[in-house]
């Protein structure tokens, strides 16, 4: 039993990463990348959201009637949403400027609705509390990722905290701007993505249509 | 008249929502298999962003920023904090009727959109255009054109990108950057052309 939690948790992280894998929350993630306090945020109210939804969903599984679920879940989740903007509005202004509407929109991030549909509609409370945490710190992971590659690569500093100096500075460090524009973000992942099936050879997509046999075909 | 249409054009090209904000990128990236079924969405995500953001202006103002509520006398309310559940309600609910008036007047235009019209509720693009239209405060005339411009956008992006994906089916592909991998990056060069209309406008 202890185990199955533990999977619960950690499956998401890199063998069902929500981002990676499912195609999941890509929508609202990518935006909030360009440097990593931003994406620590981000990452911690989704987790947070995912969390809290999720087992509030598992509470009212069985009182829920199927026709109108979809409704009472956008509900719940937008209720706990609210709560999460006002708050940052009220204890860390500035950053909430920074993340814009993003906040608003885990409304509309597919894990949340995804995890409540596919995993808290069916499961006890204390598993999908977990499984909402699990997903949350497998969106939390590639969204840090690309964050701090971007903010190094493309200010010299991580956590706005300067490393490399850059050469408007006198150092010898030419920050790259392309990594503060929205192209750089699809490539990471890309990358990450192909990182990640490198690793894990059974998430490979096969493609829909194999060439015609030539050399290739013949040579094996 | 110089300013909506500069406005118009940095909405479909340069704020491309999916391209340069990454909105709606699930969909994007999910139905874009074939370029007819994009183009289905595409047409969906126009309609409802070109209805929703303008009406989503008017409640706004009317009666959820500081102040709106003045013309019932109750002036010192401020109810912006409700932004959120109100306007997926009505993005919800204008969807629904969207859906029963194409139904009955224009069948040919549903069946174009097929499934994909329900499913434009929890469209990231659709909430995003609402929340983008109160913090850059646009004026209703603002809104109908961001609204239309916005989705027109994306619409443009999903089906260019569809297109390519088609292309690609024949491509040899390095085996792990296979479907998903190779998506994000044609998404990304695609950015990057939507980002040489930055001199525009």
């Amino acid at each position: 039993m202890q185990n199955n939690y533990w999977k619960t948790l950690t499956r998401p992280l890199l063998d069902e990463n929500p981002m990676t894998l499912q195609i999941l929350g890509i929508c609202s993630a990518l935006a909030v990348t360009t440097s990593l306090d931003t994406a620590l945020v981000m990452s911690l109210v989704v987790i947070c959201v995912l969390a809290l939804s999720n087992s509030a969903i598992s509470l009212i599984r069985h009182q829920l009637p199927r026709s109108v679920r979809i409704i009472v879940q956008i509900t719940i989740i937008a209720s706990l949403v609210i709560i999460v903007d006002q708050l940052l509005k009220a204890y860390a202004f500035e950053l909430s400027k920074r993340l814009s509407v993003f906040v608003g929109l885990i409304i509309t991030n597919c894990i949340v609705l995804g995890r409540a549909e596919g995993f808290a509609m069916r499961n006890g409370v204390w598993a999908s509390a977990l499984d909402g945490i699990g997903n949350g710190m497998g969106y939390a992971l590639i969204l840090i990722i690309v964050g701090a590659i971007r903010e190094f690569f493309g200010k010299g500093s991580l956590l706005n905290v300067q490393i490399l100096i850059p050469t408007s500075q006198g150092g010898s460090f030419e920050p790259l701007h392309l990594m503060l524009l929205p192209p750089s973000a699809f490539f990471i992942i890309g990358g990450i993505i192909w990182f990640i099936r490198r690793k894990r050879p059974e998430q490979v997509e096969h493609p829909e249509f194999t060439l015609s046999p030539g050399e290739d075909a013949v040579t094996k | 008249m110089n300013a909506l249409f500069d406005l118009l054009l940095r909405s479909v090209f340069l704020d491309n929502l999916a391209l340069s904000f990454f909105l709606g990128m699930c969909t994007f990236l999910a139905v874009s298999k074939r370029v007819d079924t994009a183009f289905g969405v595409g047409l969906a995500v126009l309609v409802v962003q070109t209805v929703t953001v303008p009406v989503n202006n008017l409640i706004y103002t009317w009666l959820l920023a500081p102040g709106a509520l003045a013309w019932a006398g109750l002036g010192d309310i401020d109810l912006s904090f409700l932004r959120l559940i109100a306007f997926i309600g009505i993005i919800a609910a204008m969807v629904q009727v969207l859906e029963m008036t194409l139904e009955f007047h224009i069948p040919k235009l549903y069946r174009a959109m097929g499934i994909f019209l329900p499913l434009i509720t929890v469209n990231c693009a659709i909430l995003g255009g609402s929340l983008f239209m109160v913090e850059r405060s646009y004026s209703f005339v603002e809104s109908l054109v961001f609204g239309f411009g916005s989705g027109l956008g994306w619409a443009l992006a999903i089906v260019m990108f569809a297109a390519i994906r088609d292309r690609l089916k024949y491509a040899d592909i390095p085996h792990g950057l296979q479907g998903l991998g190779i998506n994000f990056v044609i998404a990304g060069l695609m950015s990057f052309g939507f980002l040489a209309f930055a001199g525009m406008g």
